[in-house]
C-alpha cells in the first residue's frame, strides 16, 4: 500500500537538489546574521578601534610637549632675579623662538624637529617662583628654569621620568655646543622599523582572537538558540539533512571571518602600514584550518545544552583562557617556563603564531604546515565527538 | 469499505525520571480521519504527539505509521507527514516568505509552491515581514503553512491555536476546515478547548494523567455518558468540558 501515496517533488535525490537545500540554509543563515545590528560593531568595527587605541598607545610617536618655567622674579614676586631674555636668545640658534601671543603670560614656543623620536615642543612660560612651584606640584610644569647669566639652573623631581627627561633634553642644549638633530639621529636608534612594532604583533592576534571569537560565539550560539527555540527539533523533524545545517552554520561563519579578517587587515595596511611578508597560500591554508578548529571546538559546546545561560558560561570557559594565555595583546613568554608548551599547543597560540610568523617572519607553508595539520586535527576531533553527543531534540 | 489506518498506536507507554507522562495508550488512526486529543495541561498530549511524530522514542509499545515503524523509515515518513510543534519559534531576523522558501527546500519543493502556502494561510500581505515582527496568530498560521507544505498525508499540531483570541482562532480553524473539505489528509490535533475539538474533529480522544478517558465523536461521548453514569440525572453533562468535570472532578482548563 505504500506505492499509492503521492510524494510531493517526487523522489529524486539528485545532487542538484541536495546543493540547494544547502544553499537555502547559508543563505538563510547568513540573513539572519547579518540582520543583527551587533554583528556590524562587535565583528568588524570593534577590533579595529581595538587596533586604533592599542597601536597608537603603544606605537605612536611621540610628539611631546615640555613645559618649562622660566623664572624672573624671586619667592616675593618683586625682586627681579634675572631677565629670561639671554636665555632665549640663547635658544634662537635652535630654531624659531616663537612668543605666544595668547593668554596674560609671556610665554615661547621652541620646537626641536626629530624625525626618529617625535618632534619636542618646549614651551617656556615666564613667570614667578611661587608661580611655579604651584604648577610644578600639580603637575602642569614638567621643570623650572632659574637663569644665572647664560646657563639656567634646572629644578625638578628626580623621580619624575618626564621631568628628568626635560632635564637631560635642555642640559643638552645649554651645556654642550649645539648638537645637530642629524647627530643625534646617528646615536640614537629607535624602534620604529616596520615589523618590530607592537602594532605588528598585535594585529595578527587581533586576526586570531576574531576567528575565535567569532567562530565561537558565533556558531555555539547560533546552535543553543536554535535548540531553545525548539527551531533545532522542528527542523529536524522535515527531511533536512543534518549535516547541511552544521555544514551552512560553519561555512558562513568562515566567510564571515574572512570577511572580518580582510577589513582588518586593510585597517591596518593603510593606517599603520601593515603589510605581509610570508606566503599567501599559507596563510590561506592556515586561515581555514583555524577556522575549522573552532568551529568544531564550537560545535562541541554547543552540542548537549539548550540553556543559552549555560552556553555563555562553557563559551567563557573556553574563549576567556585563551585569551589570556595565548599572548593576543601580550607575549606569553612572560609565562613560567614550565607552562610554555602546554600555551604552545592550544589552538589560539597556534592560529596566532602562525598568522605572525607570515605577517612578520616571513614564513611559508614549510613552517605552517605542521599547526596547520593540528588545527585540523582538532577542528575534526571536537567535530565528531560533538556530533556524538549533539542533542538534535 | 473497512476504514483504513494510518496510524496505529499500541499499548504506548513513556516516563521521565519520577513522571509517568504516558501510561498505557492504545487508539488508531484512519485515513481522512479528524481526531483531537483534548486535556488538560500535563495530560500528556504533547509527549503522545512527539512520540507519533517520531521525536521522541515509547519505553514500551508501538507506533506505526501506514504499518511502518519510524525504526528505519525516518526518511519516507518524515517526508510524508506535516508537524507543528508546541512553542516552536522561527528565526527573527527572517521573512515569512523566506521562512517557507527554506523548509520548502527540506521537502525539494520550489517557490510555486510556496506562493500557494502563503495564499492558503492568508499571509501574502506580510510575505516580506520578519518574523519577529508576526503577531501571535501570525506566527501560528506560518506554523500551519509550513506544515502543510508537502502536502502531508498526516497532519500533527500539537495546540495550534493556544493563547490565541477568538478572532485568530476561528482563522486557523478555518484552514484546517477548508483543509477537511478538500483533501485527503488526516490529522490529530492537541487542544485543551473543547470548541476546537467539537468543530474540527470527527472523533475526540479525552485524555488524562497519560492515559484515555474517554474516546468517541462528540454524540458518542455525551450520549453514552448520560446512559451510563447519569442516567435521568440533572448533572448529565451537556458539554464536553462538563464531560470532563463529571470524569475527573476538573475542568480542562484554568
Ligand atoms: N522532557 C521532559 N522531562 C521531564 N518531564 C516531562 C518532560 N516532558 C513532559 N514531562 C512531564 O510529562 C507530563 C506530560 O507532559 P506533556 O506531554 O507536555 O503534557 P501536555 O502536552 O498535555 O501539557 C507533565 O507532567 C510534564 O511535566
Ligand atoms: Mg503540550
Amino acid at each position: 500500500m505504500n506505492s499509492s501515496f503521492h510524494l510531493p517533488g517526487g523522489i529524486c535525490m539528485n545532487r542538484t537538489i541536495h546543493l540547494y537545500q544547502l544553499w537555502q540554509l547559508i543563505t538563510a543563515y547568513l540573513k539572519e546574521i547579518i540582520r543583527e545590528p551587533g554583528i556590524l560593531f562587535w565583528g568588524i568595527i570593534f577590533p579595529i578601534l581595538m587596533s586604533l587605541g592599542l597601536g597608537l598607545a603603544f606605537t605612536k610617536k611621540a610628539n611631546v610637549e615640555r613645559k618649562v618655567a622660566i623664572v624672573n622674579f624671586d619667592s616675593t614676586g618683586t625682586k627681579a632675579v634675572t631677565s629670561p631674555f639671554p636665555l632665549l636668545t640663547f635658544l634662537r640658534q635652535f630654531g624659531d623662538v616663537r612668543k605666544k601671543a595668547d593668554g596674560k603670560e609671556e610665554s615661547y614656543e621652541l620646537t626641536l624637529a626629530d624625525e626618529n623620536l617625535g618632534n619636542t615642543t618646549f614651551l617656556f612660560q615666564v613667570m614667578n617662583w611661587p608661580d611655579a612651584m604651584v604648577r610644578l606640584k600639580r603637575g602642569t610644569l614638567n621643570l623650572v628654569l632659574v637663569p644665572k647669566g647664560r646657563l639656567p639652573e634646572y629644578h625638578f623631581d628626580p623621580l619624575n621620568p618626564d621631568a628628568q627627561l626635560t632635564y637631560l633634553k635642555l642640559a643638552g642644549i645649554f651645556g654642550q655646543p649645539p648638537l645637530s638633530t642629524e647627530n643625534q639621529a646617528g646615536l640614537i636608534k629607535p624602534l620604529t622599523v616596520k615589523g618590530t612594532r607592537y602594532i605588528d604583533f598585535l594585529i595578527p592576534g587581533l586576526i586570531a582572537m576574531g576567528v575565535m571569537m567569532s567562530s565561537i560565539w558565533g556558531i555555539s550560539y547560533g546552535i543553543i538558540e536554535k535548540r531553545s527555540k525548539k527551531l533545532l527539533r522542528r527542523m529536524v523533524a522535515t527531511p533536512m539533512k543534518r549535516s547541511h545545517l552544521l555544514i551552512a552554520l560553519m561555512t558562513v561563519r568562515s566567510g564571515m571571518n574572512f570577511v572580518e579578517a580582510l577589513l582588518l587587515f586593510c585597517f591596518a595596511y593603510f593606517a599603520f602600514g601593515i603589510t605581509i611578508t610570508g606566503s599567501i597560500p599559507a596563510l590561506i591554508l592556515l586561515f581555514f584550518a583555524g577556522n575549522i578548529a573552532f568551529a568544531g571546538i564550537a560545535v562541541f559546546i554547543s552540542s548537549n545544552t539548550s540553556s543559552t545561560e549555560v552556553g555563555n558560561g562553557f563559551i567563557n570557559a573556553v574563549v576567556l583562557p585563551m585569551m589570556v594565555l595565548s599572548g593576543i595583546f601580550f607575549s606569553y613568554h612572560n609565562f613560567p617556563e614550565w607552562s610554555l608548551p602546554f600555551i604552545q599547543l592550544l589552538p589560539l597560540t597556534m592560529l596566532a603564531d602562525g598568522i605572525r610568523s607570515l605577517f612578520i617572519e616571513g614564513a611559508g607553508m614549510v613552517q605552517v604546515a605542521m599547526p596547520s595539520l593540528i588545527l585540523l586535527m582538532i577542528g575534526t576531533v571536537f567535530f565528531t565527538a560533538g556530533l556524538k553527543l549533539f542533542k538534535w531534540h | 469499505m473497512t476504514p483504513e489506518p494510518v496510524i496505529e498506536v499500541r499499548n504506548v507507554f513513556k516516563s521521565f525520571k519520577a513522571v509517568e507522562a504516558v501510561k498505557g495508550i492504545d487508539f488508531q488512526l484512519n485515513k481522512s480521519e479528524f481526531a483531537a486529543i483534548l486535556g488538560p495541561n500535563g495530560a500528556g498530549k504533547t509527549t503522545l504527539v512527539e512520540m507519533i511524530e517520531g521525536i521522541q522514542k515509547p519505553d514500551k509499545g508501538e507506533i506505526l505509521l501506514w504499518g511502518m515503524s519510524w525504526k528505519g523509515n525516518e526518511t519516507v515518513l518524515r517526508k510524508r507527514i506535516g508537524i507543528s510543534l508546541q512553542e516552536t519559534r522561527f528565526t527573527d531576523k527572517l521573512q515569512v516568505w523566506e521562512t517557507l522558501k527554506l523548509f520548502a527546500s527540506f521537502y525539494e519543493l520550489r517557490t510555486d509552491r510556496v506562493q500557494e502556502i502563503l495564499e492558503k494561510i492568508g499571509l501574502e500581505e506580510k510575505r516580506k515581514s520578519y518574523v519577529v515582527n508576526l503577531s501571535g496568530g501570525q506566527r501560528q498560521k506560518l506554523a500551519l503553512g509550513l506544515a502543510l507544505l508537502n502536502n502531508p498525508s498526516i497532519l500533527l499540531l500539537d495546540e495550534p491555536t493556544t493563547g490565541l483570541d477568538p478572532n485568530a482562532r476561528r482563522e486557523v480553524w478555518s484552514i484546517l476546515k477548508d483543509l477537511r473539505e478538500n483533501e485527503q489528509t488526516s490529522m490529530i490535533l492537541t487542544t485543551h478547548y473543547m470548541e476546537e475539538a467539537e468543530q474540527l474533529c470527527d472523533r475526540i480522544i479525552i485524555l488524562d494523567h497519560g492515559k484515555i478517558l474517554r474516546s468517541g465523536t462528540l454524540k458518542e461521548l455525551l450520549d453514552n455518558e448520560n446512559l451510563s453514569g447519569h442516567p435521568f440525572s440533572a448533572a448529565a453533562p451537556k458539554n464536553l468540558d462538563e464531560l470532563f468535570i463529571s470524569l475527573t472532578g476538573r475542568h480542562l482548563h484554568e
